[in-house]
């Protein structure tokens, strides 16, 4: 019967490809507290990573430790970015880091982040109705932010190009690190002191947590609430919020954003005042067409047309009503005038003075016409009327 | 008086704009409103024209503030 061992060096081979091959362990994020740090001098580290129950060696080599923004030490509890391999000459495993964050650290920050937001909430500093509205054209824009890097060129480039005669005062303040944030309040407050700028924009690139984190300091949301000029917060990317855009009175969601909030497209503005010209004049223009309009309409009306056309047709209405009076007189005249004669006629007839005529005479006594003998007594003085005259007579 | 300011002076275009268009004036109101409404557009052309370009950048020297035109460094 023959063995067939494979050597111990080939073992440790079999095993380094088989952990090659996993996929998992060859991008592991894990987290765990630092023990046995020591940073070699070739300028590795070494360490091992460990938890309640169990550890893990690692090393990070030393082309990845200049990117660290922390300086490991025992008892750090960290999030380590790396590959698992087999280190053949030992036959162990260990974690080959090639990132590191501290995780402690962010892990406070986050808390001491919530419980700002929720003090200076409660104490009213971010309501709406302390919010100051930003001016459609500010004289000057106050920035504050670093005067090197992107956000500063962002600001300028988006500002000339909606106004090419943009007036921008830039007050240069460290956006990070130690002392950052007592910078950028004294700066807001400066700014009003001063009257600096009619609006202010408080900028800063994308960044950590920890880089944002001036802006989440108590001193600058004070600073920003007491500002007398509106604010306009643009920190970080669009999905970092930090205390300062609660407070600000109105936050861009990017530096080049703020830019455009802060500065009028002066060519819209340019376009809308001459709309409204155009407005004016369009409404005047109507006005007087409608004024026009009314006056020629006044002027056809037959008033203006044939201003003797109605009295003259009052006149013959005046005409014919006079004639027609005339013609009822004249009518009314001739049938009394017939009456007349007729009465005439009759009376005529009926005179005393022609039964005189035929020789008749009238007995009077004393005034009174007699008719009877018996009327008549002896002595009685009378008057006989006849056709030409009277005689006084006596009754024997 | 205080200088209005310009979305103020935007607002009163806007009202005189309306007022004149709803066309309920009297023929002398809206031609004084015409010449009011043409002044303020003249002022914020004039406003928008004189405005200058100005980048500065603000160097405090213990109490004392500098303003010096502003030379954006090239990027490392």
């Amino acid at each position: 019967m023959t063995y067939n061992p494979i050597s111990v060096t080939q073992l440790n081979q079999y095993i380094k490809g088989k952990f090659e091959e996993d996929e998992m362990l060859n991008n592991v994020l894990v987290e765990g507290e630092i023990s046995n740090f020591k940073h070699h001098y070739t300028g590795h580290m070494y360490f091992t990573l460990k938890d309640e129950n169990s550890l893990i060696k690692c090393i990070m080599f030393k082309s990845y430790t200049s990117h660290l923004d922390i300086v490991p030490a025992d008892g750090m509890k960290v999030m380590v970015l790396g590959t698992v391999s087999v280190f053949e000459r030992d036959g162990t495993y260990q974690l080959y880091a090639k990132a590191m964050k501290q995780v402690g650290k962010v892990g406070d920050l986050r808390a001491a982040y919530e419980a700002l937001k929720e003090k200076l909430q409660k104490e009213g500093l971010f309501d709406q109705a302390h919010k100051k509205p930003i001016p459609v054209m500010p004289k000057c824009i106050g920035v504050l932010t670093s005067n090197t890097g992107a956000v500063i060129r962002d600001i300028i480039n988006v500002s000339t190009r909606r106004n090419p005669n943009v007036v921008i005062r830039l007050l240069p303040v460290p956006v990070q690190g130690e002392g950052a944030a007592e910078k950028i309040a004294a700066g807001i407050q400066l700014m009003n002191e001063r009257q600096l700028a009619d609006v202010i924009i408080v900028a800063r690139g994308g960044g950590s947590l920890e880089d944002l984190w001036p802006f989440n300091e108590e001193v600058v949301a004070r600073a920003i609430y007491a500002s007398t000029l509106p604010v306009i917060s643009a920190v970080g990317h669009e999905t970092d919020f930090t205390i300062s855009d609660f407070v600000a009175d109105l936050r861009a969601p990017t530096p080049s954003a703020a830019a455009e909030l802060a500065v009028p497209n002066i060519k819209e503005v340019a376009l809308k005042i001459n709309a409204y010209q155009n407005r004016f004049e369009q409404s005047l223009l109507r006005k007087v067409q409608l004024m026009k309009l009314r006056y020629e309409k006044c002027m056809t009306s037959h008033v203006f047309t044939e201003p003797l056309q109605d009295i003259t047709q009052k006149r013959m209405v005046i005409e014919g009503k006079a004639k027609s009076m005339q013609h009822q007189m004249q009518s009314i005249f001739q049938k009394k005038q017939a009456q007349a004669q007729n009465t005439i006629l009759k009376l005529d007839a009926y005179s005393p003075l022609k039964t005189l005529a035929r020789g008749y005479g009238i007995i009077q006594k004393q005034g009174k016409v007699i008719k009877n003998v018996v009327q008549l007594q002896p002595q009685d003085e009378i008057q006989i009327r006849m056709q030409d005259g009277e005689a006084k007579a006596k009754i024997i | 008086m205080k200088e209005k300011k310009f979305e103020e002076v935007m607002q009163d275009l806007e009202n005189i704009a309306t007022e004149l268009e709803k066309g309920e004036l009297d023929l002398d109101q809206s031609v004084a409103k015409f010449e009011e409404g043409m002044k303020l557009a003249k002022q914020c052309n004039t406003i928008l024209e004189n405005a200058e370009k100005r980048i500065t950048v603000l160097l405090q020297d213990g109490d004392d503030l500098k303003e010096e035109n502003f030379i954006q460094e090239e990027e490392e």
